[in-house]
């Protein structure tokens, strides 16, 4: 029950995009083509989850024990850049196929925010999911982790439906590109907040 | 000098981070719900910013082509942890309300942008008027940002409020408000500001 | 522009640069960890001093009821106890919210802090704000009122659409309220 609340929390009524404002960068930039969004979303949902492991093993067990949480930007930032680069590495010789699929998104990833956040947010913030408000464990991090980056992907596939409706519209100039992808934006963050309060 | 100048200036319009570059958009989103926390991120942003061109303008040389942008971010990450530690020990309200996007200029692509583009590629004097202008250009459209969400969303300015307490557009202060109005800003920048 | 690349130098320049930025962060974790905690001790001792009534020193003590443990200060004039600030955190509408709650010996509330919240900006943040929320609860007395919102046949009026938030504020000061009586104070009901 409670790893349900925590995916419905993380996907629907904290999206990560539209209510965190984490990953907007790359959700404006690659989201023109529904084919991109949906490559974009799993390398990201691969990334978020295999770093938010890595970095929470690594803040428990090496930052905490010799007090060094003051070093937590530095160390998460230089393992989330390590890692995409081994990923990048072990797909190309595993599974060129995947490879073909994720790889130009790969070196993106590493300056998404959404990555560092969620890292970062899993081991500072307290969290309720219908408990006393608590730390997360291991266990529920990577739910968490796994159904933020789905609601990443959930956000970009919707957002790259619109937008190839958009582009055949006609739109004024001042608004071509970025400004009228921002309103519709805002449109389906109205929509999404529909949802807030739902789990806390 | 007046090439500098001219660097500076050139981040607050021609080069503006925010309505032309397109970069920074998280901070710029999330913070900006009144025009002192908008002023605030921005001037954080400044912070890591001009130290992390100048210290990269001066290593640049010796740093192997392969390994730059780890060394770069290794730099960047440190000025932003300084600002961290600095900001918890003298102004921790401030830094509970930026909270998590304190740490995320790291991954600011506005900061790695022009370490990359310009700091890497030019003296330490003329870096740091870079991003000074830069800097100021993302803190200028930030606290404009936060300054309409704040008269729209909270009917206040600088938390002077002018509607005397009654409720604002509540919507703008939430996240939808954010996404509209830097888009319609945005409109306004290419219509008025914006040479082709 | 940039140095060839080669293996040592890779490897030199990486690790120079890495030990360099730690010793920075290490000196100026040193150096700020002071300022930090008094920081933080002076947001606890504010938080403290707004929700009792003049006092000489307090004495940081724990209670445990119904399994939750409360942190709370006792806080002592002359030697005699004038309140106790109790540490209450509840489940708001967007996540945790803690207060720092004043209570009298005779189990009066005596005024509440906000400590941290994650509340909608503009509705239930306004529990940090709202002067007429706010007020509400300086002296308020558990044993005439009810300590739930008028919408749940209480006596606190809520803030505007921000029901549960109202709610979660009212609970914590409960909670507060109970677990100061069950420190054993001389509770008169």
């Amino acid at each position: 029950m409670e790893y349900f609340l925590i995916i419905i929390s993380a996907i629907f009524v904290n999206n990560i995009v539209l209510a965190q404002f984490l990953g907007i960068c790359p959700y404006l930039g690659v989201s023109n083509k529904l084919s991109t969004a949906t490559g974009m979303s799993m390398a990201v949902c691969f990334v978020i989850t295999l770093a938010t492991l890595v970095t929470y093993l690594i803040n428990k067990y090496l930052l905490v024990p010799f007090q060094l949480e003051f070093l937590q930007t530095i160390a998460f930032i230089l393992v989330i850049a390590a890692l995409v680069q081994m990923v990048e590495i072990v797909l190309k010789k595993v599974s060129p196929s995947l490879y073909q699929a994720l790889g130009i998104f790969l070196p993106l990833i590493t300056t998404n925010c959404a990555v560092l956040g969620v890292a970062i947010t899993v081991v500072t913030k307290e969290f309720t999911f219908g408990l006393p408000s608590h730390m997360l464990n291991l266990g529920e991090a990577l739910v968490y982790a796994f159904a933020t980056s789905l609601g990443y992907g959930l956000a970009m596939v919707i957002f790259a439906g619109i937008r190839e409706h958009l582009a055949m519209n006609d739109v004024p100039k001042a608004f071509k590109g970025v400004p009228i992808a921002l309103v519709s934006v805002g449109i389906l963050a109205l929509a999404f907040m529909g949802f807030s309060g739902m789990v806390k | 000098m007046s090439k500098n100048f001219r660097l500076i200036t050139d981040g607050l319009v021609k080069n503006n981070p925010t309505f032309v570059l397109l970069l920074g958009m998280c901070p710029t989103l999330a913070t900006t719900t009144s025009a002192v926390n908008g002023l605030s991120m921005g001037l954080a942003t400044l912070f890591v910013l001009v130290l992390s061109n100048v210290v990269i303008s001066l290593i640049a040389p010796v740093v192997p082509d392969k390994v730059h942008i780890p060394v770069y971010i290794v730099v960047i990450a440190t000025f932003v942890t300084l600002l961290q530690l600095l900001m918890q020990a003298f102004t921790p309200g401030m830094y509970e309300t930026l909270g998590l996007f304190i740490p995320l200029i790291v991954v600011n692509c506005i900061v790695l942008g022009r370490a990359e583009a310009f700091a890497s590629k030019n003296g330490a004097l003329a870096s740091a008027c870079d991003g000074l202008g830069v800097g100021l250009g993302f803190t200028l459209a930030l606290t404009v940002l936060g300054l309409v969400r704040e008269i729209l969303g909270s009917g206040s300015a600088f938390g002077w409020n002018f509607i005397g307490g009654r409720d604002g557009m509540l919507a703008f202060v939430m996240a939808p408000g954010a996404f509209i109005c830097l888009g319609y800003l945005m409109v306004l920048f290419n219509k008025f500001l914006k040479k082709d | 522009m940039a140095a060839q690349s080669n293996l040592k130098n890779m490897v030199m320049v990486l690790g120079l640069t890495c030990l360099l930025c730690s010793a920075v962060l290490g000196g100026a974790y040193a150096l700020t960890k002071d300022p930090i905690d008094a920081a933080s001790k002076a947001k606890m001792d504010k938080a403290i001093g707004a929700v009792l009534p003049a006092f000489d020193e307090t004495a940081p003590e724990a209670v445990e009821v119904d399994g939750k443990t409360y942190n709370y200060y006792k806080a002592l004039k002359g030697g005699e106890t004038v309140g106790y600030a109790v540490e209450s955190t509840v489940v708001g509408f967007g996540g945790p919210l803690s207060l720092m709650v004043g209570v009298t010996p005779d189990g009066v509330v005596y005024n509440t802090s906000v400590l941290s919240h994650s509340e909608t900006p503009g509705l239930g943040a306004k529990c940090n704000t709202d002067a007429r929320f706010m007020a509400q609860w300086e002296g308020f007395n558990p044993a005439e009122k009810i300590l739930t919102v008028k919408k749940d046949g209480g006596d606190v009026d809520a803030i505007t659409a921000s029901t549960i938030t109202s709610r979660a504020y009212a609970l914590a000061v409960k909670n507060a309220v109970d677990a100061v009586k069950s420190i054993g104070g001389p509770v008169h009901e």
